[in-house]
């Protein structure tokens, strides 16, 4: 019992991450459908600067800020300098063009900061407290809780009660429209994935020192997950992503801990296939309504 | 063609692809007027609307609102000349609530106070969708939407009202009240509207003018009720 306890907190926290991650996704699919395949790598980059900058200045927070300035105008820069050249009239060239993009990041980051495992710092212990005897968790794990939860309501803030949101939801569903009633639907798309970006960077801060720590393919297998969140919430629902995100986290944690932690790749990418094959369009899916 | 024309387009050639849709228009709309553009399936009459709001790069022509050249104006700055454009199919927002869609059009004024107060007029306007406040634009009747549709631009407080089919799929009781509707705004707030539309009938009931349109040009223009009367007019392009 001890044992499901800590385990149900643990995959809560690494499901709070995918659950980060997965609305990254999710905001870029709903601004641009596309699924953005470089955001793990564009996370990466991203903590790789807070790395720099927390070395040079010896401040975690400076380097934690940085992250996420360095993601925003990363997603920024990838939608201006790339995406908004992509041919979008098949929707495999967006998807090439991003793992292209995977490819020449890592290889920069490769380039630059070599490729090996560097330790990355937390602000927070990571031993587990205990309560009454049973290990729950630990003071960065409720950082990172803390963190996902002030990101998920600040973006559902923005996106349902601000005018900025109202126009990136307006610009996304019918950029046609949108244009007429004056919205400028080219900086909404810009602001989104400067947005998604900005989330996928911080993330990436909080999971990067819970496993191996910093290297070029740091966040290639939370990517997976994240993708696997996402597709499992239905790529259009900001709800679904963080279910989604917190389901794949507990099922990761259970197999880890119950079966054998070499298993967890395998069982997320069942976990996809079988939502694919039973439910393509996720548990979350809106249902189809489109004006005739 | 008057000068103190509000909207005045000259010589407007514009199409998709290498061919032309639409062969050198001429049209004016004086200020205070409802002109209705009518004219068979395929005469060009959206592709006008969506010239004239600057969805559709002219090839050739000048269009000018209020003595300002539009050529290079992109299109998300027409709505602040004063141009709202309610396009074919009425463009409500499916996603978004009732409240949001009419939201969305006042976001581009600086008078927030004013779009405020306009927002509420078109609740009182269109009591309907006062009601709908919180549903979906997709949950709303075929009716409703045009409302709404109509709706969101008057928040903008437009000068000029660009309307492309706003008759289509409604039913004649509904499309009688959109058309007086029309009428009543320009009597009382002085809009001017450029009106595209297949229901001949309708259209020229409301309109002061008529314009007719037929594979890309304009045949015909002349006072709403003179064309209404020109049965020869009617048999060959309007087909009734």
């Amino acid at each position: 019992m001890d044992r499901f306890v800590f385990l149900t907190l643990d995959g809560l926290s690494r499901g709070s991450v995918y659950a980060a991650s997965a609305l990254a996704l999710v905001l870029i699919w709903r601004a641009a459908r596309i699924v953005n395949f470089a955001q793990g790598a564009m996370a990466v980059a991203a903590a790789y600067v807070a790395h720099s900058v927390t070395s040079a200045t010896g401040s975690y927070w400076l380097g934690f800020l940085a992250a996420v300035v360095a993601g925003l105008l990363l997603g920024a820069l990838v939608d201006v300098a790339v995406m908004r050249l992509v041919d979008h009239r098949s929707p495999l060239n967006p998807v090439i063009v991003a793992l292209g993009l995977v490819l020449l990041i890592q290889a920069v980051l490769g380039m630059v900061y070599g490729n090996e495992y560097r330790p990355a710092e937390t602000p927070f212990r990571r031993t587990a407290l205990s309560v009454g005897g049973v290990a729950v968790l630990s003071p960065f794990d409720l950082f990172v809780f803390a963190t996902i939860a002030v990101v998920v309501v600040g973006l559902a803030w923005i996106f349902t009660r601000t005018a900025v949101g109202l126009r990136m939801r307006a610009a996304a569903f019918a950029p046609e429209v949108s244009r007429l009633l004056g919205v400028n639907v080219g900086g909404m798309l810009t602001l989104g994935w400067a947005l998604a970006s900005g989330v996928g960077a911080l993330a990436a801060m909080l999971v990067v020192p819970t496993e191996l720590g910093l290297h070029p393919h740091a966040m290639d297998l939370v990517f997976v997950s994240a993708f696997t969140a996402a597709v499992v919430g239905g790529l259009d629902s900001p709800p679904g992503a963080v279910v989604g995100g917190l389901l794949v986290g507990l099922l990761l944690s259970y197999v880890s801990g119950y079966v054998g932690s070499d298993l967890t790749p395998l069982a997320v990418l069942a976990l996809l296939l079988a939502v694919l094959l039973v439910r393509p369009a996720g548990l979350f899916a809106p249902v189809a309504a489109r004006q005739v | 063609m008057s000068a103190d024309a509000l909207l005045a387009v000259h010589g407007l050639v514009a199409g998709y692809g290498a061919a032309p849709v639409l062969h050198a228009i001429d049209l004016s709309v004086p200020p205070g007027a409802i002109v209705a553009v009518v004219g068979a399936n395929g005469a060009g009459k959206t592709t006008l609307l969506r010239t004239l709001s600057g969805m559709l790069r002219p090839a050739a022509g000048r269009i000018v609102l209020d003595g300002e050249d539009l050529r290079g104006v992109p299109v998300e700055q027409l709505v602040r000349r004063g141009l709202a454009h309610v396009p074919e199919g009425r463009g409500v927002v499916g996603e978004l609530t009732v409240d949001e869609n009419l939201r969305l059009g006042g976001l581009w004024r600086r008078d927030r106070a004013d779009a405020a107060r306009a927002l509420d007029e078109v609740y009182q306007l269109f009591e309907p969708l006062a009601r709908r406040r919180r549903h979906l634009g997709h949950q709303l009747s075929g009716g409703e939407r045009q409302m709404l549709a109509l709706g969101r631009a008057l928040v903008g407080r437009p000068r000029l009202l660009l309307l492309d089919e706003p008759s289509l799929g409604l039913a004649p009781l509904v499309v009688a009240q959109i058309m007086a509707l029309l009428r009543r705004l320009r009597d009382s707030t002085g809009l001017t509207v450029l009106l595209v539309e297949q229901n001949v009938r309708s259209a020229l009931s409301v309109a002061d003018q008529g314009v007719v349109m037929a594979l890309g040009r304009v045949v015909a223009a002349a006072p709403a009720a003179r064309l209404r009367d020109d049965d020869d007019l009617r048999h060959a392009y309007l087909g009734f």
